[in-house]
């Protein structure tokens, strides 16, 4: 299937589902469904990098709280609308993706990771300082009193607006996967050293890549001011963030673009109902046993799991 | 004088750290001509690849490709310009199918001077696949080859890249004599393309057979450089190879 078949199927898909779920009478699945969907777009994202290209990147929650940041600040300064903020905190995510890229991209596996988990914390301390944007106690974000389509609460909004912006990271994510480029990352994540030697312009790949997984967990966090109403740093910057966006494409399979998906569907969605049913304390235990399991049973996630099923059925 | 030479190492130094690993080396090759390079272990033979190749920077010294100073350019514009290597120890794109491996350098190194259209990419990499002797293992995944397959695998995928000048870093270690021989015939049937080749090699066999000429690195230096039967003869490598 080309790259504008698959977006023109997918976006509409999402806007249809979108619409038709909106008859749903539970209030509450619209919120579950907003954090699942959050973390589709983040396990796709932190794929782009993790998975395709093979830098483990520990400061998803950075990223995803620069996101948010950007809402308030814009929201703070000019009451800007969601729909600016979203264009913002990508753009701002992409950016400071950028930067990482280009600090410490020569670094390689668990040096890229820690120099990704310590930007995490620098960018914390600073959000902890920064009073314009609420400082350690937090900031409100007001959500607005008029509710475009005629839609009863903001939350069916922010729900239709993330579902939409769920499957957008999944295009970008299937093209870089099926392109060119996703054969270079895919080279760089096998033997730098050979993909280099095979004429891949590693350095400028992986810089790329950083960029584009770093601004779609941006546009991930814009939303959730909005979300809340309210947003304080040690809720942007949660450990369950960076952990989830990791879990849920290795759970899944790292190797395409449904892995993440699939991951983050079963997992968000089991942490969903373990959350009504059982515990919220129980949330990251389960994350890890899922995790222990899958690594000893299914290495390469399910879609892994999947693939060497196929190819054995094809023998 | 300049132009005719396809690659010209000047005055080439590396060290690591206290230890220098090449010392002042000149090192020519011309278009499509076949040079040997031998010497005995940690003599710097896999270093002045690293350097040539652009895996490593050397301290001094200047290299020329096709008259341009390349020194300051990364590996993957050395290899766009016409300059592959292989490596000593294979190192396969290990998640890829053995296809696939050729065509990361079809679509990266050689389409940009080879002008090969996206829809001739499969077509090309089974052509060469063919050449090495891996047609039937394409569909295969890398990561699953045999070693002798893997060099094989390491040597199609630097001609993949379309050079001008083709490095092969010890690509016949561990193979059978009839294996010798086809990697041999292979490497000679680049020479009608009008590939130089430099073959890094232990089995002399091979590189007498192989060589139009031959350079003699011990300990970091350069002691002959020569038609292959006056360097075998040589006093001084006799020395470094078997002592006094």
């Amino acid at each position: 299937m080309s790259n504008k078949i698959f977006a023109a199927v997918t976006i509409a898909v999402a806007l249809v589902l979108a619409a038709v779920t909106q008859l749903i009478p539970n209030e509450y699945f619209f919120s579950a469904a907003y954090t699942v969907l959050l973390f589709v777009i983040l396990a796709t994202a932190w794929n782009i990098l993790g998975g395709y290209t093979g830098y483990v990147n520990f400061g998803s929650a950075a990223f995803f709280a620069i996101g948010a940041y950007t809402t308030v600040f814009l929201y703070n300064a000019f009451k800007a609308p969601l729909a600016v903020g979203i264009v913002a905190g990508t753009l701002v995510a992409g950016l400071a993706g950028l930067g990482l890229g280009y600090l410490t991209l020569r670094l390689r596996g668990v040096f890229f990771a820690i120099a990704s988990l310590a930007l995490a914390v620098v960018l914390y301390i600073f959000v902890v300082n920064w009073d314009y944007v609420g400082g350690a106690r937090g900031a409100y974000v007001i959500q607005p009193r008029e509710i475009p389509f005629g839609l009863p609460r903001y939350i069916h909004l922010i729900y239709a607006v993330q579902l939409v912006m769920a499957a957008f990271a999944l295009v970008v994510a299937r093209a870089i996967e099926k392109s060119t480029l996703g054969r270079g990352l895919a080279a760089i994540r096998d033997d730098e050293l050979a993909a280099e030697c095979s004429g891949v312009p590693t350095l400028k790949l992986k810089i790329f890549s950083t960029m584009a997984s770093c601004a779609l967990m941006g546009m991930a966090g814009t939303t959730f001011p909005y979300y809340l109403s309210y947003i304080e740093p040690s809720s942007a910057f949660s450990l369950s963030y960076a952990v989830n966006s990791i879990a849920m494409p290795l759970i899944g399979g790292m190797m395409s673009w449904m892995g993440p998906l699939i991951g983050a569907v079963l997992l968000g969605s089991v942490q969903q109902l373990v959350q009504v049913t059982v515990s919220s304390a129980w949330n990251l235990l389960i994350v890890g046993v899922l995790l222990v399991l899958f690594v000893t049973l299914a290495p390469n996630g399910i879609m892994g799991w999947v693939d060497a099923w196929r190819r054995r059925k094809g023998r | 004088m300049m132009a005719d030479m396809l690659l010209e190492v000047r005055g080439v130094t590396k060290r690591f750290g206290g230890f220098t690993a090449l010392e002042n080396v000149d090192f020519v090759v011309r278009p499509g001509e076949r040079v040997g390079l031998i010497g005995p272990n940690g003599s710097g033979k896999s270093t002045l690849v690293n350097c040539i190749a652009g895996t490593l920077r050397n301290e001094e010294g200047s290299i020329r490709f096709e008259g341009e100073e390349i020194c300051g350019h990364a590996a993957h514009r050395r290899i766009r310009m016409g300059l592959a290597r292989s490596f000593q120890i294979p190192k396969p794109f290990a998640s890829m199918t053995v296809l696939d491996n050729l065509c990361v350098p079809l679509l990266y190194a050689a389409r940009r001077h080879e002008r090969l259209a996206p829809g001739r990419i499969v077509e090309e990499a089974l052509r060469i696949l063919g050449q090495v002797g891996l047609a039937g293992r394409a569909r295969a995944m890398s990561g699953g080859l045999t070693q002798v397959d893997m060099r094989k695998l390491e040597l199609a995928r630097a001609m993949a890249a379309k050079p001008k000048l083709l490095i092969s870093d010890e690509a016949m270690a561990g193979l059978s004599a009839s294996e010798v021989d086809d990697v041999l015939a292979l490497l000679s049937g680049l020479k009608e393309q009008g590939v130089a080749v430099i073959m890094i090699e232990h089995v002399m066999r091979a590189v007498m057979k192989f060589s139009e000429r031959i350079a003699v690195l011990v300990a970091g230096r350069k002691i002959a450089d020569g038609d292959p039967q006056s360097v075998v003869g040589n006093a001084e490598v006799v020395r470094a190879y078997l002592g006094e």
